[in-house]
């Protein structure tokens, strides 16, 4: 029995070191609904109620997240998905062939390491909507670490299935969230429409009133800084930094038909944040300031309310621990990719414990971005730069080495740079990412242009004195 | 059948989100659309599994 599952794991093919495929490829419907799933998601629970905790006022929220949402799109379409299908790879295998095997295992254990982190956070989303039966203290938004042994066994049950879900691979993850996302996004429509009277809302015309003076009212929680409109802009575009301008998402558009399909991030962007944003934000206000998701969907629309933020945490979390494998497969390729999910799960149930992921969640989250950023200008620069100005793509492959410095180089110093921004100039970490594009695109070009000449100047010296 | 199906999941969507409206206008308690909800969730989750991603034939070919 044991050795039949097994063989039926290991023959899930997910093209992890080759091209897709063209009979594997999937249509639209697949990807609006898992951006729209995976973007409706149980942090979103999280990120509406701490712009209200950080006090961003009504107009610069709106506005914040259009502005910033629209361009997250554009990102993931005109950056990710037009290199996703001409290259078919996922970003792991990609990078490989431009960064060498050693640089893009230390890539991979950073980027693996995030996911759990990530998928961590949505685990205990999830949790709190599973203790609510179970009566089982819930952390607050002061607490960072595992506040009794209930909370502890809800992580570890809730973490156990969702890593099974995440090992049977990405048809079983896209299904369950092409079923889910369409559900989940009414419940939080109706959750937020069936607390509005509490809050003083009865009509359209007294919403704007409310949302300025009882919602986001432009205060923030003593120990909270302020939020501005530039905050909500460059988080709503960042908060899926690694995954479109970082390429993460290398790995999922690969299966797409056309490069056209990264605009169904659309449906994660506009339906999923802009809306579940909002809407988490005004059933906030409605428990009175209370922030755990379990409870505050529980109190404005019951039973349904409480396994909305559930599957919200499974349908995030079940990508996230997916793309983790795929990172750590892709260090030890002879280990099958669904042991290394179980692995990874583990890690992220460990991780999920710690209510602290959830409570700095937008910090975590910036700051996933940019580590994992500077490698998306690298594959950026390297696809559509670098053959321009007589250089080679995919060094790595080309020259066979297992480490490309300038790969290596360029991802160091962007990161020290940013974190010198940070601590030196006081530049918030959710600004970092734009000057941190540009900074590893420039040192990319640069660095390349001078390593690549020497490597090469090296190897014709190697090749005349062994001719001599 | 499969119509059928399809025909419980959509009522099982309007039932999740028709009742918050109400609740909204004042014509509906917040009690009774919690109930709604979740028998729609139900119906949702009974039904949409069984006609949800069932792809065509020529769907997998380019």
């Amino acid at each position: 029995m044991k050795k039949t599952l097994a063989s039926q794991l290991d023959s899930i093919n997910e093209y992890e070191r080759e091209p897709v495929p063209e009979h594997q490829l999937k249509g639209l419907k697949s990807f609006i609904g898992m951006y729209a799933g995976e973007h409706t998601a149980g942090t979103e629970f999280v990120i509406g109620p701490l712009f209200v905790v950080h006090g961003v006022s009504a107009s610069d929220l709106f506005l914040g997240l259009l502005v910033g949402n629209l361009l997250a799109v554009l990102s993931w379409a005109f950056l990710c998905a037009p290199i996703a299908v001409k290259v078919r790879l996922t970003l792991y295998y990609q990078l490989e062939k431009i960064c060498g095997r050693y640089l893009v295992s230390g890539y991979n254990i950073v980027n693996a390491l995030m996911f759990c982190f990530l998928a961590g956070s949505m685990i205990a989303v999830a949790a709190t909507a599973v203790g609510i039966p179970f009566n089982i203290a819930m952390p607050g938004l002061k607490d960072l670490y595992p506040t009794s042994i209930g909370w502890m066994v809800t992580v570890f049950f809730v973490g156990s299935v969702i890593t099974l879900v995440a090992i049977l691979g990405y048809e079983q993850i896209s299904k369950f969230a092409n079923i889910c996302a369409p559900w989940m996004i009414l419940v939080f429509i109706a959750a937020a429409f069936a607390v509005m009277p509490q809050l003083g809302i009865t009509s359209v015309d007294s919403f704007w009133e409310v949302a300025q003076t009882r919602i986001w009212n432009g205060v923030p929680v003593a120990g909270f800084s302020k939020f501005t409109f530039w905050h909500v802009t460059f988080f709503a575009w960042f908060a899926n930094m690694a995954m479109h301008i970082g390429m993460g998402d290398l790995s999922i558009l690969r299966y797409a038909r056309k490069w056209q399909y990264g605009f169904a991030s659309t449906t994660g962007m506009f339906i999923g944040h802009v809306m579940a944003w909002i809407a988490s934000g005004i059933l906030v206000a409605a428990a009175s300031g209370e922030v755990t998701p379990g409870p505050i969907a529980y109190n404005s629309a019951g039973i349904a309310g409480a396994i909305c933020v559930m599957i919200a945490g499974w349908t995030t979390a079940n990508p996230t621990i997916y793309r983790a494998g795929l990172a750590i497969q892709s260090i030890v390729p002879m280990v099958k990719r669904w042991k290394v999910t179980m692995v990874v799960g583990l890690v992220t149930t460990i991780a999920a414990l710690f209510p602290a992921l959830v409570m700095r969640l937008l910090d975590f989250v910036a700051l996933y971005g940019l580590v994992l950023m500077p490698m998306g200008a690298i594959i950026f620069i390297d696809y559509y730069i670098i053959p321009k100005i007589g250089l080679r793509s995919n060094y790595a492959e080309v020259a066979k080495t297992p480490f490309n410095v300038a790969a290596g180089l360029t991802w160091l110093v962007t990161l020290l740079l940013c974190l010198s921004l940070n601590f030196y100039q006081g530049v918030e970490i959710f600004f970092l990412g734009l000057p941190g594009w540009f900074i590893a695109a420039t040192l990319y070009i640069i660095i390349s242009k001078l390593y690549q000449q020497k490597a090469i100047q090296q190897q014709e010296v190697k090749v005349s004195a062994k001719s001599l | 059948m499969q119509a059928i199906l399809k025909i419980i999941s959509y009522i099982g969507l309007l039932l999740t989100v028709v009742p918050s409206f109400l609740v909204f206008s004042g014509a509906m308690e917040l009690s009774f659309h919690k109930t709604l909800m979740l028998i729609g969730t139900l119906l949702w989750f009974f039904t949409a599994p069984f006609w949800m991603n069932k792809q065509k034939p020529s769907e997998s070919k380019v």
